[in-house]
């Protein structure tokens, strides 16, 4: 156990969990035909259902369903085939019907278990307890009027899954290397987009502390954090505050809080009183959800290739280090363009370029993999050239910063700008000899047991040929030269 | 008399052009005009215009040979059945002035079918009611007096009571109801019309406003038993917008009537011989057992041990999804708004002013029954028996067709009885709860009169999705009492 | 099991039905003469019988992901008490 809080009575531990509401990917709501593409006007994504008008009925997007399966498989999670949708009872302007569809006893996808790697390079499991089905509500906005709030219900009944871990996390970072994991996982599979700042994907973090060996102490849980920093944040800052009222011979409240990035403090959300009594039943507009075996196994068989196979197949196939592989696979995109490069070629060479040049060039250029100046087929074209030596490395350099600059290909700027290796023998002897001829004092102090020297006359040789060179035939050929 | 046919028959006069749909349209209003005040059948009462061109698009396709097989009959419409452009208040001040921009399914489908609206029937607040007392729009009176005695107001039953009393009165040929807990059959035996509620699943809830989702079902209520195979044929079928709508084929409902019940076998469930049940009602009861003996029908005595539970359960199960269904009413999206300073107070002052006693005394007790706490010793244990009720069912129709009960434990009382203490007033669903528990289709017809010249009821209750055995044993029971007793306040009288 | 006054107000609350202080006890008096009705249940013996969810008749149905409704705004927002521009309006949520 690394993170400890060091108290006046003793050392303390903390125990996190984490909710996390990830928006499935899917074309129309969970329960009704509306759209879900983010950003529109307010309330034109909006149904008769969706506002929860008199006699309206929910009918299940089949999508959604599958989406949920297949997190599920890629969680390695149980999945249930028989499930239930529940309602969640209570008031609020977001929520139009006056409850959420959710499942709350009969969750479609059971326990499961992520593994997460940490700087130290530790791996551990984190398990996961659940994984369900359930709306998503409106938006309310507080600042366009004085006295009034907003309610645009373009999100209420959008598909969310509700990702529910174990309390197995023990550091802020871990609770930052679930989510990493997590959010890469979901964008492999495509079943949510992973992104925070657009509220895709949220977090409710459960903390407690204790003292080591103790059983769990009363729990937090820090409402809707958006971004993988605040949740690291709001977990140290949570539980230093429970740490300093237990201390004090106080008792932590179990309630409801909000994480305040700008004072670095978590602040209670909803008083007792109003505490909550969610009256779930099953949702009588829907039957129990049943599923075909088969069908499970169908959407198994056509799961895409998940983050952990994928790095041990590079690892294995190319190559390649267990870092530069964990790097590799940290996006799909970046794997799948990494693999086009490296499919045929030297696998660590292409790991290389990847990760060196091509990172370099997209940060400098502002660039994502997607809008990448230079494509996979390109670079993978250019290795191509090194390989079958008509450039060497130092070339491909120059040849790849005019790839970036301009988008032509590598052979094309290789004849436009005359930069093929010199492979001939006589113009490399030429070259040397005009080397050895204006460095004649160079050549005495080398012939007199200066051997470092060689150096200094590769360097010569590779200017008189403007660096295009082999520079191997010239190391033959100058060796034999000056050894003569 | 146009105001006093059967939808055959009216179907067959418009097809054989002895009178128009127009004619027929304009009957009806003007019997609307003449006993509505009265009786208080109807909420809402169509623009004369509007019902005149749809009955004139009728007869034009009548005249074109497309008519659909409702075509040009006047109907009236619970004003819980969601009509485009048309108020629907589910009798409840919250929806006062609600008029939604779409039309329920059910309704699409009559419309589809060529029906007529002549308007939207009173009902009890949201469907919650088995007298038609706690209308925001005033009671609705049974057109029906006690012998000798005019001057007291009786109760038309509930929920569906202005579609009952308006089909007894002559003020539509016909009426959709909705039953949640005997909602059709009850007010139906009070008015002495023919009502059915479909298997759970038959028609589609979509543009229904709900009360207990698990159990609200659409039906007709009609002056015959054919009539209400015949509506229910334009009113069920297959719907993708609602979840529970079953798939199931849509047979020719109205064939089933007056065919052979020989050889069936009836069931006399001995749990319905509650004590105390009134000497009328079992001696109704006796009769019709007899009835269907002498057409043929093999009577077996059969048990439904756990019916006497079914009241209780349902006065759980009803009370919490109405409590969650509800909630929607908060004065935000649609409907009555009271503005408060706060979000709570809004929904606090909207919900108090908006529901009526009644409902709002069912909105706590679902959600009391629902709270932590409470749901297992309620809900579950309510949904637990509801599954004994329903293989209770089960069991029996494993050795009979159907079963035959009084639909009601008296005929109508008058207005004001029954009031202060709410148990008794459920009680008088005692035998239509049961079937509405086990989702399997239900019919009363009406068989006679009472000492004091009350209609009384009869129940035939059959398998799920076998209305056709249910309409065909109404029809024998139909036939052998030949009920054609008028009420005293009927737009033929007089006319 | 009976019911008092402060359960009472505790259920009026979640339900969001205000209550003044004489309905209050009225509305606990009629629930509580129900509920007594309604305590007959627990003589029933319901060891090992799953509870009844929907008809059971049928299973849950499935629809495409298409994108088939919404799109009609001014039409929701005409039938609204209150609304502002395209939104619908609340008194003002303080988190």
């Amino acid at each position: 156990m690394s993170y400890t809080i060091e108290g006046r009575t003793g050392t303390w531990e903390i125990v996190v969990g984490l909710e996390v509401h990830a928006q499935i990917i899917s074309h129309s709501k969970l329960f009704s035909g509306a759209a879900t593409t983010f950003g529109s006007d307010p309330n034109t994504q909006v149904s008769l259902v969706d506002a929860a008008f008199p006699g309206m009925l929910p009918v299940l997007n089949h999508e959604c369903v599958a989406q949920a399966i297949r997190t599920g498989l890629g969680l390695k999670a149980q999945i249930n085939l028989h499930s239930r949708f529940d309602r969640k009872n209570y008031f609020y302007a977001d929520l139009p019907q006056g409850y959420q569809i959710s499942q709350f006893e009969h969750p479609i996808v059971g326990k499961g278990a992520i593994s997460i790697e940490l700087q130290n390079g530790d791996v551990r499991e984190i398990g996961i307890t659940r994984l369900h089905i359930e709306q998503d509500a409106g938006k309310l906005l507080h600042d366009q009027d004085p006295t009034k709030s907003f309610v645009d219900l373009n999100r209420s009944g959008v598909a969310l899954m509700e990702i529910v871990s174990e309390p197995d996390i023990r550091e802020p970072e871990e609770a930052g290397a679930y989510l990493r994991k997590l959010r890469q996982i979901l964008r492999y599979l495509g079943t949510c987009d992973g992104n925070m700042e657009e509220g895709s994907m949220r977090a409710d973090v459960n903390v407690s502390v204790r003292k080591a060996g103790e059983d769990f102490r009363t729990r937090c849980e820090i409402k809707n954090v958006n971004s993988i920093r605040f949740v690291m944040q709001a977990i140290e800052v949570e539980a230093a505050r429970q740490v300093e009222i237990w201390e004090n011979g106080g008792e932590v409240d179990q309630e409801t809080r909000l994480f305040d990035p700008g004072r670095g403090e978590t602040r209670t959300m909803r008083s007792k009183e109003d505490a909550h009594d969610y009256r779930y039943f099953p949702d009588p507009d829907l039957l129990p959800l049943v599923l075909e075996q088969a069908w499970v196994d169908e959407l198994a068989a056509n799961l895409p290739e998940l983050p952990d196979d994928k790095r041990a197949r590079f690892q294995a196939e190319y190559g390649i280090a267990f870092y530069d592989a964990g790097v590799l696979v940290a996006e799909q995109a970046v794997a799948d363009y990494y693999e086009a490069v490296a499919r045929g070629r030297d696998g660590k060479l292409a790991a290389t370029w990847v990760m060196g040049e091509l990172f370099a060039a997209l940060n400098r250029t502002s660039n994502t993999i997607e809008t990448s100046p230079v494509s996979a087929a390109a670079l993978g074209k250019m290795l191509d050239l090194i390989a079958d030596k008509t450039i060497n490395g130092k070339i491909a350099k120059e040849v790849f910063e005019d790839m970036v600059e301009t988008g032509e290909s590598p052979e094309a700027i290789v004849e436009k700008k005359g930069l093929r290796q010199v492979t001939d023998t006589g113009a490399i002897d030429a070259a040397i000899a005009a080397v050895l001829a204006k460095h004649p004092d160079k050549l005495e102090e080398y012939r007199s047991g200066k051997d470092k020297l060689f150096g200094f006359f590769v360097g010569q040789v590779m200017k008189e040929t403007k660096g295009k060179a082999n520079p191997a035939m010239v190391n033959d050929a100058l060796k034999a030269q000056l050894d003569a | 008399m146009l105001t006093g046919l059967t939808l055959t028959q009216a179907r067959a006069g418009l097809a054989a052009r002895k009178f128009s749909a127009r004619e027929l349209a304009q009957a009806h209003l003007d019997a609307i005009t003449r006993l509505n005040p009265g009786l208080n059948a109807y909420i809402t009462v169509l623009p004369e215009a509007d019902v005149l061109a749809s009955a004139d698009a009728a007869d034009a396709r009548y005249a074109a040979g497309t008519a659909g097989i409702m075509d040009g009959l006047p109907i009236g419409v619970k004003d819980l059945f969601c009509t485009k452009g048309v108020r629907t208040t589910a009798a409840s001040k919250m929806l006062a002035d609600f008029v939604p921009p779409y039309e329920s399914t059910v309704t699409a489908n009559l419309l589809g079918a060529g029906a007529v609206f002549l308007g939207k029937t009173n009902l009890d607040e949201f469907a919650m009611g088995s007298a038609n007392m706690s209308s925001a729009f005033g009671p609705t009176t049974n057109p029906w007096k006690r012998k000798g005695d005019d001057t007291t107001a009786l109760v038309p039953g509930g929920s569906s009571g202005g579609s009952s009393a308006a089909v007894a009165a002559g003020l539509a040929l016909a009426a959709t109801g909705t039953d949640t807990g005997g909602s059709i059959r009850q007010p139906a035996a009070y008015c002495g019309i023919v009502g059915l509620k479909p298997t759970y699943g038959r028609c589609s809830r979509w543009g229904t406003i709900a009360f207990a989702s698990s159990l609200d079902q659409a039906g007709p209520m009609t002056r015959s038993v054919a009539d209400a195979g015949l509506m229910l044929e334009a009113m069920a079928g297959f719907d993708a917008k609602d979840s529970t709508s079953s798939n199931r084929a849509v047979p020719a409902f109205h064939k089933a009537v007056g065919k052979s019940v020989k050889g069936l076998r009836v069931g006399i469930p001995a749990e319905y011989r509650a004590p105390g049940l009134p000497a009328d009602v079992l001696a109704m009861w006796e009769q019709g057992i007899a009835w269907l003996k002498a057409a043929g029908c093999e009577v077996v005595d059969v048990s439904l041990p756990h019916t006497r539970y079914g009241l209780t359960t349902y006065y759980i199960i009803a009370p919490a999804e109405c409590s969650s269904n509800l909630a929607r009413y908060d004065g935000i999206r649609f409907g009555m708004r009271k503005d408060a300073p706060s979000l709570d107070g809004v929904y606090e002052a909207t919900r108090a002013a908006g529901f009526g006693q009644e409902v709002r005394n069912r909105i706590l007790m679902g959600t009391y029954v629902l709270s932590a706490g409470y749901y297992d010793a309620y809900y579950l244990k309510a949904q637990k028996v509801r599954t004994l009720i329903k293989r209770d069912f089960e069991q029996a129709f494993e050795t009979v067709d159907v079963l035959l009960t009084p639909t009601a434990p008296s005929a109508a009382f008058a207005q004001g009885e029954n009031m202060d203490d709410p148990v008794q007033m459920y009680l008088n669903d005692i035998f239509t709860v049961p079937a509405s528990m086990a989702g399997v289709p239900a019919l009363s017809v009406p068989v006679g009169l009472n000492e004091t010249g009350l209609p009384l009821g009869l129940q035939v209750i059959g398998r799920h999705f076998d209305e056709e055995t249910v309409l065909s044993i109404g029809g024998a029971l139909e036939a052998a009492a030949g009920f054609t007793h008028i009420p005293s306040v009927h737009a033929g009288a007089g006319a | 099991m009976s019911l008092d006054l402060a359960t009472t107000r505790r259920i009026a609350k979640l339900a969001r039905i205000g209550l003044e202080e004489n309905e209050l006890e009225a509305t606990r008096q009629k629930l509580n003469g129900i509920l007594g009705w309604i305590d007959q249940l627990a003589e029933v013996d319901v060891t090992g019988v799953p509870p009844m969810v929907g008809t059971e008749t049928e299973t849950l149905r499935q629809r495409e992901d298409k994108v088939t409704d919404g799109n009609c705004r001014n039409a929701l927002l005409a039938c609204a008490p209150e609304t502002s521009g395209p939104f619908y309006t609340v008194p003002k949520v303080v988190e």
